[in-house]
């Protein structure tokens, strides 16, 4: 009972949330109902019994990215009508992008229900004696080992990729040596003086 | 009690809804009583390191100071700025409060005492406390103000910055106590170090990783050498500047609140939670909830000292900080710490 409640509520949240993301006019409001689209999102994936891409789900989106998302959209400075001119002009791609999607998901629920997959083998293992990372991580580590160690190849590519693009050589830039301003001493930077009266400081 | 609750009239969902709602409570007004306290404590502490009395006159001692500016608060009008986005100005404040009471539900007080004792604890805190810039970010970007603006942005960069270590240390305290719960890192530290000394934080291969920890807590609750994002001298009161009565009682409380939640990670994840610090009999004696209190307690007075007497970071020597000292450090120890594990415990 408790659960058909939880779910209902965080599908209801879910789904409302999405549809306000892409309704809210101002990019802010659409990145904060976004958030809270991951937020319920990691609450279904707790009632399946699959806490750890839960956890993953809000340390990740909402911990990270979506704070990043934030942080760029919070700085734009957005013409709102400029943004709204170009509808018209987007609409046919944004149909064919939705109508990929649907057709997408039309053929994995079919081959769902049709049968071909045995479901019970992929539902997420509630009731074992291992916890849930510990068998995440012995797939991960075992079987798809390779497939894991080639997505943090592509991240890693993604990552020195991003960091050359955006690393030019600016001049004229006073950089700090960290060291150098620890390794300056009192009687290096300060003087003291005891100055007769009457007479000129010697500088 | 869960079970005496759904063996009654109620039934097992009901009785079980009750039973938690009443659990939360349990730990949620304690929780609000230790803040106060802790606040009093705090400018106690400060006080008494820059020679001065401190609160003194509200109770004995000055002990209803907290409660007394709970009550000015309370009764302050509430100011919304008229350019501000009033919805969200509002929400920001809860949202910092609701979220620093949400990690408590898998702190563990004492074997057996946590309210939801998941698997997956260690993430849940790491989920919460990454939730915790919302509130701040939300705060300063809808006061429409320069100064809570800037303020937000900084809060943005360091939080990110700081959890990415954090992460990392967490990571090599798993590894040692190969769990994910709380209470398991925490029996795990049992007998750990030369087989009587409770706590990872003692094994000269984790103290490296409990400083970063301490370090790298006070910069994610913003405590004073890293309190950036309401740095007085620049911002004002940065993010806090347009708040006014509750709404900012609510980041106030919600702060503190953080604050002793991460002097409770600090003993439960590397000084042994709820253990006496040596595996000698008659100290178990004493109820394990005091030795965590006791922990608790001193970290905060850490926490204090810290902030009585080192001055705030620049901007820049924050982030060299997090980037340039703690990743590679940190990054570093998981290696080392999984190399050790692989050679000692799963054998070369």
């Amino acid at each position: 009972m408790m659960q058909i409640i939880a779910f209902y509520l965080f599908a209801t949240i879910l789904i409302a949330s999405g549809a306000l993301t892409i309704l809210a006019r101002n990019p802010v409001h659409s990145v904060l109902w976004l958030i809270l689209a991951f937020f319920n999102a990691a609450g279904l994936m707790l009632l399946l019994g699959a806490e750890f891409i839960a956890m993953l789900l809000v340390i990740v989106y909402v911990g990270a990215v979506a704070v990043l998302f934030l942080f760029v959209v919070m700085m734009l400075d957005i013409d709102f009508a400029a943004l709204r001119s170009g509808f018209v002009r987007y609409l046919p791609f944004g149909a064919l992008l939705a109508v990929v999607l649907a057709a997408e998901m039309l053929f994995a629920l079919g081959s769902w229900r049709a049968g071909g997959v045995q479901l019970a083998g992929r539902i997420a293992p509630v009731h074992s004696a291992s916890s849930n990372i510990q068998q995440v991580g012995e797939l991960l580590y075992s079987r798809y080992i390779f497939l894991f160690e080639a997505a943090g190849i592509i991240l890693l590519v993604a990552m020195i990729g991003a960091i050359v693009l955006t690393n030019r050589p600016r001049g004229g830039v006073r950089r700090q040596n960290v060291a150098a301003q620890n390794a300056r001493r009192p009687k290096d930077a300060v003087r003291l003086v005891n100055q007769p009266i009457g007479q000129g400081v010697e500088l | 009690m869960t079970a005496w609750f759904q063996s009654t009239f109620l039934g097992v969902e009901l009785g079980w809804l009750v039973a938690t709602l009443i659990l939360i409570l349990m730990i949620a007004l304690p929780l609000m009583l230790a803040v106060a306290m802790i606040i009093y404590a705090d400018r106690k502490i400060w006080a008494a390191m820059a020679l001065r009395r401190g609160p003194n006159v509200v109770g004995p001692f000055g002990l209803l100071q907290s409660f007394a500016d709970g009550l000015k608060v309370f009764l302050q009008e509430t100011i919304i700025p008229s350019s501000a986005n009033k919805i969200l100005f509002l929400i920001a404040p809860i949202i910092t409060f609701t979220v620093a009471q949400m990690a408590w539900a898998v702190i563990p007080f004492g074997s057996q005492q946590v309210l939801a004792d998941i698997n997956v604890g260690l993430l849940y805190i790491l989920a919460i406390s990454s939730l915790g810039v919302y509130g701040v970010v939300i705060s300063g970007w809808s006061s429409n103000s320069k100064y809570p603006f800037f303020s937000a942005l900084r809060a943005a960069a360091q939080m990110i910055s700081y959890e990415v270590s954090i992460g990392f240390v967490l990571i090599s305290v798993v590894l040692m106590a190969d769990s994910f719960n709380l209470s398991t890192i925490v029996l795990a530290q049992k007998g750990h170090v030369l087989g009587f000394i409770n706590g990872f934080g003692f094994n000269p291969m984790l103290l490296p990783m409990a400083v970063v920890f301490l370090i790298s807590a006070m910069a994610e609750t913003a405590r004073t050498p890293f309190d950036l994002t309401e740095a007085e001298s620049e911002l004002v009161a940065g993010y806090q500047t347009e708040y006014s009565s509750m709404s900012f009682a609510l980041f106030w409380l919600g702060e503190y609140a953080n604050v002793i939640l991460m002097c409770a990670l600090n003993a439960v994840l590397f000084w042994g939670g709820w253990l006496p610090p040596i595996d000698w009999a008659p100290l178990y004696a004493v109820p394990g909830m005091i030795w965590f209190f006791a922990k608790i307690l001193f970290f905060f007075f850490v926490f204090s000292w810290v902030k009585a007497t080192v001055p705030r970071y620049r901007y820049d020597q924050l982030m060299r900080l997090g980037w340039k000292i703690f990743l590679p450090l940190s990054l570093f120890w998981v290696f080392l710490v999984s190399g050790f594990l692989m050679l000692t415990r799963y054998g070369a």
